[in-house]
């Protein structure tokens, strides 16, 4: 059936026109403009929360005050964690697309700095007197392996346990609660489960959906406090011999804590554990509607129930009490808390270093500093800022986590460890489901560490 | 969407050739050169665009690059593929996708779309214009709308546990029990309608006189349907076949937003652990590497329908 040429010339005279200017878009690259710092950070996806935008917003004010014909442009990426680390990768490969400054978190840093994805910081650092502000342990949160600094942390956090007050005084559990070893914390949510019927006596993130807070929030805050080898020593990673430790004795007995909690229906529904969606609801629901009893998680929760957060709690600091995770038996220091934290760093392919790090200077004032941490519900990382009283007292629960930071622990957060993180949410999934018992998962773990380590293992 | 291009029925060119056709003569050349210039921009486009893009996935699927954590990759040959057949989560991933292409979409949409656009031959013109409405507006949601109106469905305080628990049935918990049937289910959802639509049309194309003339000697529906309908409508059951069994291959966001191919991998389609290992575990080469196998069954799928095809009543 013939078609009319005047259409025909149309429809090729339009493709033609068509590719010649998706031709010429394509050929006008996006240039770096020497007078912009472009400034890409992580979005919540809640977007009742606000938090970094303001925050951000207003240090963009500041600079563009102080540094006259400068301008920031704010990138922002909207994406749970894994998929922001994932953009942000994509975005440092190549100097077209790379920002000036990138918001690194402290899991991936090396990860990253390894790929030759950012640029040491060290010239910059010795010119910079606030660097001595700044706590030993948060400055090696951001050293690479070869001893150069690549990102300043803008506060860390830490962890333990949040209990409903309300439902202990149902459970005839005691206000001040401060469990010595694993097992009171576990006697505790089994007087829950018998007493106070309806409400889920513990929650322990655990499995692959929950993703890095399984493994940090739920199995290291139990792994780290098992005391296994000497003082001070990396139950994970052996610093000695650079090598990846596989399953011990301290492992299995953190994977029958969280196996106990699921077996004996001390904590959610395993399919509720194992909804991808679940954090959120522990944080937005559970915990303000007194529907949990006890939740081992993080510093920062109450970012979530601030003002304009969406669902505002401000009657948390007083229905919910505080409690250091005890460890495993009791053994010195008697508590155990993980730390992480994310850090500003500049890509090695970034068109504005130096402005960049002016950037970060600006950030990095005691008083915004301070302004940061208290609007994010931060750990301070700074000597000045930690010893002000008006940082200390300017929420409920800060004391307590920035106590923590005695006794916390770091991740061993080498190139392999996002992978290594994996092989233990699925060694949790295991014995969460009750498809595997402690042992198998061990094993498993075991194998799965050969692989994603490249056989750079070790027994202890 | 999968579009095809319709086939180009030019008119019959009419220009009186300057000397007798022969193919090899400096002036065809010529004139067929200059034929060809209005659409080399788009080849230019589809090489740079969609060629360059695929050679460079088939080149990156032999290296062992990583998204982060690496120095410099190098090449490693068939390793991500012997490394794939060892996998078993591969192997898991493999077998899922093809419950899950076999459920939804050979038995699933097909099948239902073939009833609906039956049915919808003989009902009345409202019920024919609701129906279809309906069906075709599940199509046309967003697969991550889809993907959360159906988590919402199938979760366990969800709407059909409330459905069920009015009708007084024991609740049912498939996102966690039996993910993949969950997925499948709602993939037959929102694809029939496409289907739907392919066979209203070939429907409508069976001449009413055969289907009378069976009728008047006697043979019964399921008769005409298996001797009549089906031998006429075979060449769009096969095209049918080929473009449902290739979206299903690559459905992604559905399922994602359902159940992230959990829990322990037991929805976890080849799409879904590709994303998992190029941009969870950063191994961008070995996630190509699958993405290759994949494209692999797709093919494989395609030969077999593309055979359907072919053969002659």
């Amino acid at each position: 059936m013939p078609v009319r040429p005047t259409v025909r010339f149309t429809a090729l005279f339009s493709l033609t026109a068509l590719a010649a200017t998706s031709l010429a878009a394509c050929s006008s690259g996006s240039g770096s403009d020497p007078d912009t710092v472009k400034v890409s950070f992580k979005q919540s996806t809640d977007n009742s929360i606000k938090v970094m935008d303001t925050y951000l917003g207003d240090i963009k004010k500041q600079f563009e005050k102080a540094n006259p014909g400068k301008k920031v442009e704010l990138v922002p990426i909207k994406a749970p964690d894994s998929e922001y680390y994932t953009k942000l990768q994509q975005m440092l490969r190549s100097p077209k697309t790379a920002p000036d400054l990138v918001y690194e978190d402290t899991f991936l840093i090396n990860s990253d700095i390894t790929s030759g994805y950012l640029k040491p910081l060290d010239d910059y650092l010795a010119g910079w007197k606030d660097w001595d502000q700044f706590i030993d342990t948060a400055k090696a949160a951001a050293k690479g392996e070869d001893g150069k600094t690549y990102g300043v942390p803008d506060g860390t956090d830490t962890r333990g346990l949040w209990f409903s007050k309300d439902v202990f005084a149902k459970a005839g559990l005691p206000a001040d609660w401060q469990p010595k070893t694993w097992a009171e914390v576990l006697d505790a949510a089994r007087a829950i489960k018998e007493k106070v019927p309806g409400v889920t006596p513990i929650n322990v993130y655990t499995g692959k959906p929950a993703g890095e807070a399984a493994t940090m929030q739920g199995f290291e805050m139990l792994l780290y406090g098992t005391g296994t080898g000497s003082g001070g020593s990396d139950p994970l990673y052996d610093k000695g011999s650079k090598k990846w430790i596989t399953a011990g004795q301290g492992f299995e007995d953190s994977l029958s804590f969280v196996e106990t909690v699921y077996k004996e229906k001390l904590g959610p529904e395993v399919s509720d554990a194992l909804d991808p969606n679940f954090g959120t609801k522990v944080r937005g629901e559970l915990l303000p509607q007194g529907k949990l009893g006890i939740a081992l998680d993080g510093s920062w929760l109450p970012q979530d129930w601030l003002e304009g957060s969406g669902h505002e709690w401000p009657e948390w600091s007083k229905e919910l009490g505080l409690a250091a995770m005890p460890t495993q038996n009791g053994q010195a220091p008697g508590r155990v808390s993980m730390s992480g934290g994310w850090t500003w760093a500049v890509p090695a392919k970034a068109g504005n270093p130096d402005l960049a790090f002016e950037f970060i200077k600006t950030m990095q004032t005691k008083a915004n500093a301070q302004k940061w941490y208290v609007a994010n519900s931060g750990i301070s990382v700074r000597e000045d800022v930690a010893d002000d009283p008006a940082y200390v007292d300017a929420q409920p629960g800060i004391k307590f986590f920035t106590d923590l930071v005695a006794d916390t622990h770091y991740r061993p957060a080498y190139p392999a460890y996002p992978k290594v993180s994996v092989a233990i949410q699925e060694a949790m999934e295991g014995v969460t489901t009750g498809d595997k018992s402690v042992e198998e998962a061990a094993r498993g773990y075991d194998e799965a560490l050969k692989e994603a380590t490249d056989n750079q293992v070790v027994s202890k | 969407m999968t579009a095809t291009a319709p086939e180009h029925a030019g008119p019959e060119v009419r220009e009186v050739p300057a000397s007798p056709p022969s193919g090899t003569r400096p002036g065809t050349v010529r004139r067929s050169l200059f034929r060809a210039l209005p659409v080399s921009p788009a080849v230019v486009l589809l090489l740079l665009f969609l060629a360059g893009p695929i050679v460079y996935c088939v080149v990156i699927a032999f290296t062992d690059l990583q998204l982060t954590g690496q120095a410099q990759e190098s090449f490693v040959g068939f390793d991500n593929f012997t490394r794939a057949f060892k996998d078993e989560a591969f192997l898991n991933a493999v077998w899922l996708t093809l419950v899950f292409t076999v459920l939804s979409s050979l038995i699933g949409q097909n099948t239902l779309g073939l009833a609906l656009a039956s049915l919808m031959q003989r009902a009345s013109k409202p019920v024919r214009t609701l129906t279809g409405g309906i069906v075709v507006t599940a199509w046309v949601l967003p697969e991550v709308v889809a993907g959360f109106l159906l988590y919402a469905f199938f979760r366990r305080e969800g709407t059909l546990n409330a459905i069920l628990d009015w009708l007084h049935l024991p609740s049912q918990n498939w996102l966690f029990t039996l993910p993949i049937l969950a997925v499948s289910f709602a993939n037959v959802w929102r694809g029939t309608a496409f289907s739907m639509l392919v066979y209203s049309a070939a429907l409508n194309e069976i001449p009413k006189e055969v289907t009378e003339a069976a009728e008047v000697d006697g043979a019964s529906g399921w008769r005409r349907m298996w001797h009549i309908t089906l031998p006429m409508i075979r060449r769009s059951i096969g095209t049918n076949l080929m473009l449902n069994t290739l979206q299903t291959l690559s459905v992604f966001g559905l399922i994602w937003v359902m159940t992230r191919g959990g829990p322990s991998g037991k929805s976890q389609t080849l799409p879904l652990f590709m994303y998992e290992q190029a941009f969870q575990n950063s191994l961008i080469g070995y996630g190509t590497a699958v993405a290759l196998l994949l494209l692999l069954i797709g093919s494989l799928f395609s030969v077999v329908y593309l055979r359907l095809l072919r053969t002659e009543v």
